[in-house]
């Protein structure tokens, strides 16, 4: 591939996205072409100098022209439009069964940590033909998680957790950029993806000291913040048996219902008088400040892990 | 009381250039055609300032490395340069120089309906850039022009109080401007000028001002948050105080989106008058090109949210964005062809400013066409902050809008100073800075299409060589747009003399002496016949004159 | 006396009607200058309700109201001397500006002693030892300080514009009979007023503990 004027093609998103992408340079490429000539061929024929008759002028004011080409661009700008946003629904959900990263952008760095604990910094290495979805988290501005060989973005806020997904498909290392201006080093907040073959993928990660998972340390945090205090099985407080709890529909006290995803067990997390669930009382302490940003991604993941147990069993 | 003659012609009365030469009788000036001179004064010089620090940014991007100036220089540079571009050249470019100067003359009036907000508004404009530059001199600001939370609330020590408090000065001096053109066109057209007689570009101004009065107090309100946040830490944009950093971006952005058209709108106008001057034709289909513009400003501000397809709003929310993005591109398209036919059937000639203005209809065209690639969420996905975007919007603005103001500048030139230009340097500057223009930014597209992203000091190698020939496109259009400064310059000093109507044009304005005597008319015109009748048998004006022969004000307002 | 007929005007009705169409789109862009905050204030709200509903309890209700009803009276005293406008009775001009004046102040002063008030009761985002725990409450706060300063800013500006209007009537340096002077005052007065209503009980009222 020419890689001085097209990016590398190396996920699925990129080839949806390059068919659009054409289709809309074909299509803009007619347009500027037939602006351009109407412009040119009238400014040639009807320039001064010419002879052509202009007796017919005064009458030139077609009100089935101007509809003609007023419906014809509503056409083109709503097939567009569906076009456009079919490849977006199709995009919207990451697959269930996607791998799962977590990236913490800082001032200005990469930090990732792989679903098996692994982490790097400025680096990422995933495997061929698997859906991964990254959970980006910021340590203090917006920052934006860019990969162009895969097509895909995303801001990365403060405050609360994105996700992007992707699925690669072609070995090779492509860089990751910063794409939200975030201060000084911004030109320099860049990383690279390495994309392998799931048997490579295996091999590296055998070289890799084993660091604990994500949702390992949430189990640690778990007893060690005194989250089993109550929501352990066999705690006297009166407070909900948490597995099962990702991913269903939760009863609220004020008669809502939420899904219980990652913003909310966040939340739950971090405003605990925010959403009550239905039959319990506001007891539950606020772990704001107490808790710092990464170990509230940790205990997610660990809750996380618990609804899947609980859809098990 | 001034005489006048047997015609009611106030003939001793000096041109409104001649009405006072002291530097007190221009700084105390209520005539709105000094007031447009003084802004076109000021406006000269934000944009050899921004364009002073285009040239830095495109020279230190020659090189992958960063390497002719430090980090921190670089983010200041762009931020100057997209706030003074912005803010202090483009939102006012037409409508407070051309527009001030014009829109009595083409309505018929007299002056605006208010001469003293008027010249307030200059000063409003000059305190908001004195802070804006004054930030800039004390060491900068390196938030970019769109001053995005957290960044510029918290973390960034710039002076961003001090940029913010300027352009938040500088929006009332829009309000103002704007508040006064409406009250303006509702209340003295001249008689005979019915709503649907009036020229496209008036139309364009009204409709423009309609958005400043609605939009911009959104962003002043932004900015004063951002201010309040940063001096007394209210933490409303602050994660950690419960605040939310995406909320300024829709307050920012429901501002800036309309602001574009701000900034596009007074552009159709102006083309739309120079076209059909040019090609002696009657716009075709008055109508749609009216209830375009009008259609462009009430939409317009619906669609901000496709600047933030990956800020993680909902993916529905951005679905209804999208296709209103879309859906603007009908009234847009819509002015498009109707340039296009005007041109049908004409008896065309290529003056310098038919050649801006066409030039414009191109570079619009492509500009708002790779809109439309941005308006599709999968392909901004890819796209947002790249040089894609900074592809596009430069050649909306300076392909498109600049190329406009130019356009006008040398259309109206004559009527403004009474003298010619030479003709020929000035084609041959308007053929360099489309070609500079296209040189410079086509290969940004490219750039973004690879994915480099914007706002960056230094890149990856493999961008170079589009960047090289970025940078040495920036080189030509400088030279281009330093040109007509000199032959502006020597028509000044030298040029012959233009007669009241060199191009023979229909506007009202063209029917009082160049340059206009201090009251515009002698009589105020009443106008007989519709816009744009180039093609009527007779050689008629537009406007017979009317009764109505009003005192002049030359005793009461000083002259020395 | 000052010229009532102002360039580039030719007849009185006109030129009225051109500074009441000013006035209204001005107001229009305050409307929208305003619209920001309150935006802010839905937004928070509908993420903090709890925070903000035990924020709000702590605002001092009388002091609201008191100041609600010396607003509500200074829009009355400024519309009495509005009308007296049109009837050309400068006294009593004179006498409801002067009214709507004094009221102004009055609010400025309650509103004055209740920032004291507050500040003593660490009613100060980001103060260590602000009374309130739950989250949200400190958003109200500055929310409630924002909105309420940037309405006395507006209220100061009117109340100067008030005084000095006072001062040019008596004087007779105002053409007031024929211009929209006093009617643009009134209603630039009108907006302070209704922003006050809105922010009232979004500050003192809506879900009171
Ligand atoms: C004068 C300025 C101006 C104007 C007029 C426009 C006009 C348009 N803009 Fe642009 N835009 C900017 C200035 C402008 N923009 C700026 C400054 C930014 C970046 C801000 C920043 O982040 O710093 C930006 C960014 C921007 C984005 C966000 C990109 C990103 O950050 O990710 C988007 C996304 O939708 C967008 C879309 C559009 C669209 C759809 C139009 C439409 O109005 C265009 C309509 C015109 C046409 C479509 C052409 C004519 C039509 C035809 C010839 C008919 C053929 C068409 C069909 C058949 C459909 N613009
Ligand atoms: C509205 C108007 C406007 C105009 C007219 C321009 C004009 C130009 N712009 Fe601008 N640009 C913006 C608005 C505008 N821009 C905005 C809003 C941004 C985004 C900022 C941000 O990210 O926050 C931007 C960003 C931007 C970037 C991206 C920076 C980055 O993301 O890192 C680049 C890079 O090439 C660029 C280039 C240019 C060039 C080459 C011109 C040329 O057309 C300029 C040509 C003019 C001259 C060259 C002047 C000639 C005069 C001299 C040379 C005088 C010499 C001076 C002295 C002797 C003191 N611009
Ligand atoms: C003092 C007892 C107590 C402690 C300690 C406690 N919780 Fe809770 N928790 C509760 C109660 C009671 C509820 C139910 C009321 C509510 O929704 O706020 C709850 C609710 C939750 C929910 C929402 C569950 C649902 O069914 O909607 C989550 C998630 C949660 N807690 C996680 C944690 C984590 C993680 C920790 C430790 C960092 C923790 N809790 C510590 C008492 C406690
Ligand atoms: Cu991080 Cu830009
Ligand atoms: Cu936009």
């Amino acid at each position: 591939m020419n890689r001085a004027a097209l990016p590398d093609q190396a996920s699925t998103q990129a080839v949806a996205f390059d068919q659009l992408f054409w289709t809309m340079v074909g299509f803009s490429v007619l347009i500027v072409l037939l602006v351009g000539a109407l412009i040119f061929v009238f400014s040639l024929r009807f320039r001064a100098r010419t002879g052509v008759p202009r007796k017919s002028v005064a009458v030139l004011e077609s009100r089935r022209v101007e509809i003609f080409w007023t419906a014809a661009t509503a056409f083109f700008a709503v097939f567009f439009f569906w076009y456009t946003s079919t490849v977006t629904l199709d995009t919207v959900e990451a697959p269930p069964d996607a791998m799962e990263y977590h990236v913490e952008a800082k001032q200005w760095m990469w930090k990732t940590r792989h679903p098996s604990g692994v982490r790097e910094i400025n680096a990422m290495h995933v495997p061929t033909g698997r859906p991964v979805t990254v959970f980006l988290n910021s340590q203090d501005v917006i920052h934006s998680f860019f990969v162009p060989a895969f097509r895909i973005k995303k801001d990365v806020v403060p405050g609360r957790t994105s996700t992007v997904w992707f699925e690669a498909t072609k070995p090779g290392t492509y860089p990751l950029f910063c794409t939200e201006y975030c201060g000084t080093n911004h030109a320099v907040m860049t990383g690279e993806v390495t994309v392998m073959t799931p048997a490579d993928y295996a091999a590296w990660l055998e070289t890799r000291a084993e660091g604990e998972t994500l949702a390992a340390t949430g189990a640690r945090l778990f007893t060690e913040a005194g989250c089993s205090g109550c929501h352990a099985e066999a705690s006297q407080v009166h407070a909900p048996d948490l597995s099962g709890l990702f991913g269903r529909d939760r009863p609220l006290a004020n008669g809502d219902i939420v899904t219980a995803d990652t913003a909310y067990i966040r939340d739950a997390i971090l405003l605990p008088e925010r959403d009550i669930a239905a039959g319990f009382e506001p007891i539950m302490p606020n772990f704001t400040g107490i808790l710092e940003d990464g170990e509230v991604e940790a205990l997610v993941a660990y809750i996380r892990t618990l609804g899947q147990e609980g859809l098990g069993q | 009381m001034s005489a006048t003659d047997a015609h009611g012609h106030i003939e001793q009365e000096p041109d409104y250039l001649g009405a006072g030469h002291s530097i007190r009788s221009w700084l105390l000036t209520t005539d709105h055609k000094r007031i447009g001179i003084l802004y076109l004064g000021t406006l000269i010089i934000f944009f050899l300032i921004g364009g002073a620090a285009a040239t830095f940014i495109r020279l230190e991007l020659a090189t992958p490395e960063g390497d002719l100036v430090t980090a921190d220089t670089y983010n200041r540079l762009f931020t100057l340069h997209g706030v003074i571009m912005v803010w202090f050249f483009l939102v006012p470019a037409v409508p407070s120089t051309l527009g001030n100067f014009l829109l009595p003359l083409a309505i018929g009036a007299r002056d605006m309906a208010f001469p003293k907000l008027n010249l307030a508004s200059w000063y409003i404009n000059l305190a908001g850039g004195a802070l804006a530059l004054a930030a800039l001199l004390l060491g900068g600001v390196d938030t970019g022009w769109t001053f995005y939370t957290p960044y510029s609330s918290l973390y960034s020590n710039s002076y961003v109080t001090l940029a913010a408090l300027g352009v938040f000065i500088a929006g009332f001096s829009t309000i103002a401007t704007g508040l006064n053109f409406i009250v303006t066109v509702h209340t003295h057209r001249c008689e005979g000028l019915t709503w649907m007689r009036l020229p496209l570009f008036v139309w364009s101004l009204y409709a423009t001002s309609i958005v400043i009065v609605l939009a911009t107090p959104a962003l002043a309100i932004a900015l004063l948050m951002v201010v309040m946040e940063r001096l007394f830490s209210l933490g409303l944009f602050d994660p950690a105080q419960g605040g939310d950093p995406i909320l300024f971006q829709h307050i920012f952005w429901f501002y800036s989106h309309p602001a574009v058209y701000i900034m596009i709108l007074p552009g159709f106008g102006v083309v739309t008058e120079v076209l059909t001057c040019f090609s002696r034709r009657k716009v075709f289909g008055y109508e749609a090109m009216v209830f375009a513009i009008l259609g462009i400003a009430l939409f317009g501000f619906f669609v901000w949210g496709h600047h933030m397809f990956v800020s993680g709003q909902s993916a529905y929310a951005s679905l209804i964005f999208s296709l209103l993005s879309f859906l603007i591109a009908i009234p847009s398209a819509i002015k498009v062809f109707n340039w296009s036919a005007t041109l049908y059937g004409g008896h065309i000639t290529f003056e310098a400013s038919m050649l801006y203005a066409l030039g414009f209809v191109g570079l619009f065209t492509l500009g708002g066409l790779t809109g439309l690639f941005l308006a599709s969420i999968p392909i901004d996905v890819h796209m947002h902050d790249t040089y894609f975007v900074t592809a596009h919007f430069h050649y909306i603005m300076v392909g498109g809008m600049v190329s406009a103001f130019f356009a006008g500048l040398h259309f109206w030139w004559p009527k403004i100073t009474g003298r010619m230009y030479s003709e020929l340097w000035a084609r041959l500057a308007a053929l360099l800075m489309f070609l500079g223009f296209n040189f410079t930014f086509f290969p940004q597209f490219i750039l973004g299409y690879m994915g480099m992203p914007r706002r960056y000091h230094s890149y990856p190698p493999e961008f170079e060589m589009w960047n090289v020939l970025s940078s040495a496109g920036a080189v030509i259009l400088a030279v281009a747009y330093l040109m007509p400064i000199v032959y502006f310059s020597v028509s000044l000093l030298r040029g012959p003399r233009a007669g009241d109507n060199p191009w023979q044009a229909r506007g009202l304005e063209w029917q009082t002496s160049s340059p206009p005597p201090r009251e515009n008319f002698g009589p105020l015109p009443v106008v007989t016949r519709e816009p744009y009748d180039y093609h009527a048998a007779d050689e008629e004006p537009t406007a017979r004159e009317g009764e109505l022969n009003f005192p002049t004000r030359s005793e009461t307002e000083f002259r020395e | 006396m000052s010229e009532a007929l102002h360039e580039p005007f030719e007849d009185i009705s006109k030129q009225r009607s051109a500074e009441q169409a000013g006035i209204w789109i001005f107001l229009a862009s305050e409307v929208i200058f305003f619209g920001g905050l309150f935006l802010g204030y839905a937004v928070y709200r509908y993420r903090y309700p709890d925070g903000f509903a035990q924020a709000l309890a702590e605002t001092n209700l009388t002091l609201g109201v008191v100041n609600t009803i010396l607003l509500l009276c200074s829009s009355a005293t400024m519309a009495l001397s509005v009308w007296a406008g049109h009837a050309e009775m400068r006294r009593l001009v004179v006498l409801g500006l002067s009214a709507t004046l004094l009221l102004g102040c009055g609010f400025l002063g309650v509103k004055g002693f209740e920032y004291y008030e507050d500040i003593h009761h660490h009613l100060v985002p980001g103060h260590p030892e602000f009374p309130v725990e739950t989250i949200g409450a400190e958003m109200f706060f500055s929310l409630y300080w924002a909105m309420t300063a940037l309405h006395g800013v507006h209220m100061a500006i009117g109340l100067g514009l008030i005084g000095w209007t006072i001062l040019a009537v008596r004087g007779e340096r105002l053409a007031w009979r024929e211009t929209a002077h006093l009617h643009v005052v009134g209603l630039y007065w009108n907006l302070v007023d209704m922003v006050w209503i809105f922010l009232f009980p979004l500050l003192y009222l809506v879900g009171r503990m």
